[in-house]
């Protein structure tokens, strides 16, 4: 296969930065979207060039490492799927690609493709957990939790932290991410207990970082390469309400426990 | 080299209670006089200083990429063994602590591996605690499934992420104790150096990988608890990053290298493409519960498999071992696998591949069954091969997975320098020649949630430690020695990528000390290695600048080490004379093609100790004893 790739090239945070363009004419259709970079950037280290830095680790769609606009499509817009796992067979023979680096505010570019996420892991911090010590468990099969709750609150806890919801968003919110952890642990009986507090401190976190308000784009749910459902985003905000008026909340999208 | 252990005594049984009920304690309030670097957030690392903290403890955490929840232990997906035995299948502690001796293909230490069979069950208690949503019953029980090498159904999981799930419950109970001041957390930081003084592991020199700039840190233990080394073999089921560096920089500072050759190799991923190829995909163990594995019985055969009949179709593992069939250990499903494709009975493009076939268990439970349970691996295959393995078999092959080799550690998980302890994938200490599946994660939850937490208190009030700062003259040399090798990468500005000497070390690699190996070649492995680590430091290339993001001065300390590393891996296996396990040597095999052990010879531990540059490691051993189980000739007929 060969490419015509526009790839974003920035020295660091203070560089203005531009596109630069490059052919490739060794890709391979069987390649994935990051082994194609590594040719390339073989290939610029052969001409004594420096290689296009992107973040990556475990290459199978689950670290959430990875990820950059490609053609304007955050992880290049495959339905469920991280750039890493993006297949070259997804391209045609010729194509014109443009790579960018997440764009948001509270991601700021660091150096090409690579930008600093550590927002994701402050609104963790602030309260995306359960306080139980170690050692303080009872038997596990001491609280029974229906499968299907289970299952529901396994489709929330498999976000990979990546953040294209963020870059896809056009205010640049961090809803899907938040609401995904949110709604994870208040599905479940062991998370029930601190919801209130954890819904807020983690909005309050969010608050303080650069991300911007949510108006119900529903871009994140479309990139998001876990397929996470914004019916996180209704449980969070019924969390919410609830954590700050119990009364009003009574009833309104009470989940099935 | 001293080698002991530290087990304590009594039986087994009563072993590790004994010890927790006589082991020094720490008040609280020396406790938070205390700090302790821990380098690793995975399973091992994270949990580990979630608990520590929890106890008091100042932790100082560092991991190399930009979060801690990315840890390689995000990856693993089938799940984790516990004696709960809720399926009331007759497992039981001595069970698991049995299969895993006799997986490891008795290579391990008895005493350790028991504990580590009495603390499974604790783990999935503390997990569920924490939210872990793990798979359940309609009841709302928790619901279990099988792995290889055992004859009950003992492994917990979620979906096909279960490391996942498991790492984001041990990273929020660490991310809790950032926000309590108990961690300091130093994402995006290479180990680069083990600073020892008076003999005792006292820092660590880190590069920023974000300013180049070289850092210390001191504290009054170390942990360690960076994960495997297989990426010594190029392409592996491991994440990019996956190093040896920081055991190989504690080993040149003198911590003891116990049985390097011991490599998994998994017998389960997707088979190999083009020249291209960065990394081998798993396709999870537990496929083998419903897939069955076969060959055609015609060499060469390119039928379409569907069109195969019954009759010419070689289901091998079911007709060798009808005991144990598709679930037996992994080295075993390995060997025979290569020995097929090698015998030219392979198929798919490469003719480096076996069939692992779901038409029978579709038939027999469903499709929506088969979805449910594997669903994102029969997609994550189809995203990758362009095929449909519900229509027409996956094709699989064997990849470097695990190493079960490490730093040697006693019953403590203390390396050979006092202070420097070690947990997880990073030490040797459970798995003998081989591990069984679900049993890693198992060990480093164990490692880091409830052994280190107990073990050093015992070793922090016994010692009374100077007041060492990051100005002492060990720190100055450590930081000294790492610069200078900085220095001398960056200028031999040579010909040939990082990734060109990396994948020729593979090669070499996979070919003389990969699934089989013997004398002859192991020697000229040996040799290759030399070569191959001589030109590295005459011809490398790496562009750009130190002080600033750069991501092949990084590959190319990782690559230098395994460089090193790769050469004692041959070294050890071509000292270990007899087969164990993953440690397949060709001039000893039984007639049927099994391992063929040598008890009289080489029932030990094998730990290497370095020497300097340019001088021969020397070879250590601990003796194994086995008091409570008879070594036998391992059989899964
Ligand atoms: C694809 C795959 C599937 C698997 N499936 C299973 C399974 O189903 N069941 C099971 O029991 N086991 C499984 N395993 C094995 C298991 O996941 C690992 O053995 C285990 O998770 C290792 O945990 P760890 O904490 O020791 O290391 P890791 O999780 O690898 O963590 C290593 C840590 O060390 C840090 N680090 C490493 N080097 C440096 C350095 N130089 N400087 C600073 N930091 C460093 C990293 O940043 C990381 O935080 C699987 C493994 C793989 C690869
Ligand atoms: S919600 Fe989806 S897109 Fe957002 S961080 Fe999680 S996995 Fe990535
Ligand atoms: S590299 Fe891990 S998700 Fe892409």
């Amino acid at each position: 296969m060969k490419l015509t790739l526009h790839i974003w090239r920035q020295k660091n945070p203070q560089d203005k930065g531009r596109f630069v363009t490059y052919h490739l004419d060794d890709a391979d259709e069987d390649m994935s979207f990051l082994e194609m970079l590594d040719v390339l950037n073989q290939h610029l280290i052969e001409k004594g060039e420096e290689p296009v830095a992107f973040e990556n680790d475990c290459r199978e769609g689950i670290c959430g490492m990875c990820g950059m606009m490609i053609n304007g499509l955050a992880h290049g817009g495959m339905k469920g799927t991280t750039t890493c796992q993006l297949p070259l067979r997804h391209f045609k023979d010729g194509a014109d690609i443009t790579i960018e680096p997440w764009r948001s505010r509270a991601f700021p570019v660091m150096k090409d493709l690579i930008v600093d996420r550590s927002a994701f892991d402050r609104i963790i911090q602030a309260g995306g957990y359960i306080s139980v010590n170690t050692g303080n468990a009872p038997d596990a099969n001491t609280v029974l939790i229906s499968r299907d709750t289970a299952e529901l609150a396994m489709d929330y806890a498999e976000c990979i932290g990546c953040g294209a919801c963020v870059a896809a968003c056009p205010n640049g919110a961090s809803m899907l991410f938040m609401s995904a952890k949110i709604a994870h642990f208040s599905l479940l009986p062991q998370g029930q207990v601190e919801a209130d507090k954890r819904v807020k401190a983690m909005v309050g976190q969010m608050q303080k970082e650069a991300f911007g308000a949510c108006t119900n784009y529903t871009e994140c749910e479309v990139a998001c390469p876990k397929e996470i459902s914004i019916s996180a985003i209704a449980r969070m905000n019924h969390d919410y309400l609830k954590a700050f008026w119990p009364g009003r909340a009574v009833g309104g999208g009470k989940h099935v426990a | 080299m001293k080698l002991d252990a530290h087990i304590p005594s009594g039986p087994l049984e009563q072993k590790w209670t004994n010890y927790v009920e006589h082991v020094k304690l720490l008040s609280p309030a020396n406790k938070r006089k205390h700090t302790v670097i821990i380098v690793g957030t995975g399973l091992a690392g994270a949990s580990a200083a979630a608990t520590m903290a929890e106890l008091g403890y100042n932790i100082k955490a560092f991991c190399y990429q930009d979060s801690a929840r990315r840890a390689h232990s995000i990856a693993a997906q089938g799940g984790i063994n516990a004696t709960k035995n809720y399926q009331y299948d007759g497992d039981s502690v001595w069970r698991l602590f049995y299969d895993t001796i006799k997986g490891g293909d008795f290579r391990g230490r008895e005493a350790n591996t028991y504990r580590l069979a009495e603390l499974s069950s604790n783990i999935i208690d503390q997990c569920v605690a924490q939210g872990v949503p793990f798979a359940r019953e309609y009841s709302g029980y928790l619901r279990n499934r099988s792995f290889g090498g055992a004859l009950v159904s003992r492994t917990f999981y979620a979906r096909g992420a279960t490391g996942q799930q498991l790492l984001l419950g041990a990273y929020s109970a660490l991310s809790r104790q950032v926000a309590a001041g108990k961690v300091e957390l130093h994402p995006r930081t290479d180990l680069q150096d083990l600073v020892v003084v008076d003999g005792k592991a006292r820092g660590i020199i880190v590069r920023n990988m974000v300013t180049g700039r070289l850092e210390s840190y001191v504290a009054d233990a170390v942990i360690l608890a960076t994960g495997g080394y297989v990426n010594v073999y190029y392409l592996s089921t491991n994440a990019m990053g996956s190093n040896a560096t920081a055991i190989w920089r504690a080993y040149r500072r003198g911590a003891g290298f116990a049985n390097p050759c011991y490599m998994q190799i998994h017998p389960t991923c997707i088979p190999h493409t083009g020249d291209y190829q960065s990394k081998l995909t798993l396709m999870s163990e537990s496929l083998r519960n419903d897939g069955r594995i076969w060959v055609p019985r015609k060499k060469g055969d390119t039928r379409d498999p569907n069109s195969i009949p019954e009759s010419e179709r070689y289901y091998y593992l079911e007709e060798k071992y009808p005991a144990y069939g598709n679930m037996v250990p992994r080295d075993v499903a390995s060997r025979n696998a290569k020995y097929l494709c090698d015998q030219g009975y392979g198929v798919g493009p490469t003719g480096r591949g076996v069939y692992l076939d779901f038409r029978d268990a579709i038939k027999r439970l469903g499709m929506d069954a088969i979805v449910e349970r594997y669903g994102n691996l029969f997609d994550m295959y189809e995203r990758i091969t362009g095929e449909n393995a519900y229509e027409t078999p996956m094709r699989i092959y064997p990849a470097p997975h695990y190493s079960m080799g490490g730093l040697w550690v006693d019953y403590e998980l203390m390396s050979t320098i006092p202070g420097l302890f070690v947990l997880g994938e990073a030490n040797f200490s459970d798995h003998g020649a081989n591990r069984l599946g679900a049993s890693a994660m198992m060990q480093g939850l164990a490692d880091g949630y409830f052994i280190i937490p107990n073990t050093i208190g015992q070793y922090l009030a016994g010692i009374t430690q100077g007041d060492v700062t990051t100005d002492n003259d060990a720190f100055r040399e450590a930081q000294d020695t790492v610069q200078k090798r900085m220095d001398r990468l960056i200028s031999v500005n040579g010909t040939k990528t990082v990734d060109t000497f990396h994948r020729e070390l593979g090669h070499i690699m996979w070919d003389d000390v990969g699934m089989s190996r013997n004398e002859t070649g192991l020697k000229d492995a040996i040799k290759r290695i030399q070569e191959l680590r001589a030109e590295f430091w005459e011809n490398v290339r790496i562009p750009g600048d130190q002080h600033d993001i750069n991501q092949e001065l990084e590959k190319a300390a990782r690559v230098a080490d395994f460089l090193e590393l790769g050469e004692l891996i041959a070294r050890d296996a071509l000292a270990r004379d007899e087969s164990a396990g993953g440690h397949f040597r060709e001039e000893h095999q039984t007639e049927g093609g099994e391992a063929l052990r040598d008890d009289e010879h080489f029932q030990h531990v094998a730990v290497w100790e370095y020497t300097g540059e340019g001088s021969e490691p020397v070879r250590h051993i601990e003796p194994l004893e086995f008091e409570w189980v008879t070594p036998t000739q391992r059989s899964y007929k």
